[in-house]
């Protein structure tokens, strides 16, 4: 059995308490490591996208037990491909902490970005509903210390509202699970997409409300309109390379619904019609017009990139929400795309707020090293508004383009156009008041070092990613039709996982 | 008994949710603390209750109780241990850097006002 699968999730579990244990008072040895640990997983998930690049699934039995009865992990295009995207995102991110120095400013930056790292690998991987909840609290609760390095009253009270609220969060988590588990007799995702089949049309009850707690949960991660509220608060005052991870952690919420809402109650399942594929568009279309409104309303830069994440998370969400192969494909092109563009923005916030007293939309006068600043928020801000030539507008046609056929297309095109135009007014004004007022403003000649070299090729890189994402984009959408053809027909999945024999399943003599 | 767990688990959840909305730092962790012992009851009984039953096979034995909701349940206590001494933790913090113990964002007009 290869055991390469589990290395997106052993090696950062190693490194982390490595760097915690013998390293506590040496940054650059624990910048090292990291940053050795984060390279490596690259090169790990590259090596696993290249055996799933064909179609084939690989499985990892935990302890060598057969599904259901032990723990497994999968792999296939879809989970490799976020693994790959985790990994890339954790590479820049990490050299933008490192550049401007915010993993210096607290204790176990580096510890805690490891066992993050961890808990969102684990997630993409596992094929267990039940290890899904643990990876889930893993990855909780080393944001719970990421969220608050480096300290600060405000940060903290964003960080009491931050951890209570996915407290409650995974207590929901859990009665869906146990009532998943009541139903069925079984947490193992392959297992369970056969026996959800199996319940009777007389015998619903049970699972429907397992399905909507279900779904309630994974929309709190994704932060779908009106499970969106711990977001602006926590992401606004997070430390910004923290921020900037946290972009994919509402993925990951997004991650699960893709995985559980096409195996386990695919959209023709008739148990469990009405539910998610009826609400869940409206939702997203709320989601899509209340970010882009708080893009255009929002007093601060954080703030405003914040809800600039609500609002293409809603964009992701939209396209899921049409269940359809090209929708999944479009939304998993968009997945890509909004990551980096808004890790790019969280960084180039904190650019921003390295020269100025605060981030205020205020005119102040102008900061240190504002060119180049300024010509990376002026791409940020195209790409996350949508506007040609960055791969935000291919994502978004990509999305409409999806939508043609459904039975909701006029409210969608009207959502989707209407807040890209309102998220455009949004991002120039301010960043009219922030480059161009500045000038205007009197300042005296001193003013504090620019940012240095390091932290703006971390944002460069993100961008130079994004310029890529929309130069290959024909060859990364075909990939991605390719994820949501496996996503639509389960049958490999399931049986690669329920027809792998473990140790269960032979018996040696003697015993 | 049924009767039993399912008022316990009902009435642990209501006191739980009231104490979570009232929105002070000290009931919302009460709160969340009663939500996860509901919680624990509950994935307790999602493997049907039995009394006495064994949990392993055994000759002459029809009757077995389920073992994969206690290890569920060991899983999500002390998970659910550990998030709040975090919390407790935290939000103590918070407390008495800002004197406040206001769990929701206040206005910027009624800032330090009590409501």
């Amino acid at each position: 059995m290869m055991h390469w699968l589990i290395a997106p999730v052993v090696l950062p579990a190693l490194l982390a308490p490595f760097i915690v244990l013998a390293a506590r008072y040496h940054i650059v040895i624990q910048r090292s490591f990291s940053v050795a640990g984060v390279v490596a997983l690259i090169a790990i998930a590259l090596g696993l996208t290249t055996q799933v690049f064909d179609g084939s699934i690989i499985l990892y039995q935990l302890g060598d037990w057969a599904a259901p009865f032990g723990i497994v992990l999968v792999g296939d295009r879809l989970s490799i491909f976020m693994v790959l995207l985790t990994a890339v995102l954790a590479l820049f991110v990490l050299l933008y902490a490192i550049g401007s120095g915010w993993d210096n400013r607290g204790a176990h930056f580096h510890a805690l970005f490891q066992f993050q790292l961890m808990g969102i690998m684990g997630a993409f991987l596992t094929g267990d509903l039940f290890n899904l909840f643990v990876f889930f609290e893993v990855l909780l609760i080393a944001s719970y210390g990421l969220m608050i390095h480096a300290g600060g009253d405000a940060r903290l009270r964003a960080g009491v509202q931050y951890v209570l609220f996915n407290l409650i969060g995974s207590t929901l988590f859990l009665f869906a699970l146990g009532s998943i588990y009541a139903e069925t007799g079984t947490l193992n995702m392959a297992d369970l997409a056969n026996r959800v089949a199996l319940i009777g049309a007389n015998d619903t009850v049970g699972i429907r409300v397992a399905a909507v707690l279900l779904i309630l949960v994974f929309a709190i991660k994704a932060a779908i309109v009106p499970l969106h509220f711990w977001l602006p608060s926590s992401y606004a005052e997070a430390p910004a390379p923290v921020a900037a991870l946290f972009a994919i952690m509402t993925k990951v919420g997004a991650y699960s619904i893709i995985r559980v809402y096409t195996m386990i109650f695919p959209p023709d399942l008739e148990i469990t019609a009405g539910l998610h594929g009826v609400w869940l568009l409206p939702a997203a279309l709320l989601s899509v017009a209340l970010g882009m409104a708080g893009v255009l309303v929002a007093k601060r830069l954080d703030r405003l990139v914040a809800f600039s994440v609500i609002g293409s998370m809603g964009m992701v969400m939209v396209a899921i929400s049409l269940f359809t192969p090209e929708g999944i494909a479009a939304a998993l092109y968009y997945i890509v795309h909004s990551t980096l563009a808004a890790a790019a923005l969280f960084l180039i916030a904190d650019l921003v707020r390295s020269g100025r007293a605060n981030l205020d939309l205020t005119p102040q006068p102008p900061i240190a090293g504002s060119a180049l600043t300024a010509a990376f928020f002026f791409a940020g801000a195209i790409a996350v508004a949508g506007l040609p030539p960055l791969s935000g507008f291919l994502g978004k046609l990509l999305v409409l383009d999806a939508a043609f056929g459904a039975d909701q297309v006029v409210w969608v095109w009207a959502v989707v156009l209407g807040s890209s135009l309102i998220s455009i007014v949004g991002f120039s004004r301010a960043g009219s008041i922030l480059f161009w007022k500045a000038q205007s403003v009197e300042h005296n000649a001193e003013t504090s070092p620019p940012p240095a070299t390091l932290s703006y090729v971390a944002v460069g890189g993100l961008l130079a990613l994004l310029v890529a994402h929309t130069i290959f984009a024909g060859q990364v959408h075909s990939y991605t039709t390719k994820m949501a053809a496996q996503l639509f027909s389960p049958q490999p999945y399931i049986a690669t996982v329920l027809d792998t024999s473990g140790k269960l399943s032979s018996p040696q003599e003697g015993y | 008994m049924e009767l039993l767990v399912a008022s316990a688990i009902g009435i642990l959840t209501a006191g739980g949710l009231y104490l979570v909305l009232r929105l002070r730092t000290f009931p919302v962790i009460l709160g969340v603390s009663l939500l996860t012992y509901a919680v624990n009851v509950f994935l307790f009984a999602s493997g049907r209750l039995t009394v006495g039953a064994p949990p392993i096979l055994q000759d002459g034995v029809t009757t077995y109780a389920d073992p994969v909701p206690q290890a569920l349940v060991l899983t999500a206590i002390v998970i659910s241990f550990g998030m709040t001494a975090v919390v407790v933790m935290i939000s103590l913090g918070a407390f008495l850097g800002s004197d406040d113990d206001h769990v929701d964002d206040q206005s910027d007009e009624t800032t330090g006002t009590p409501s």
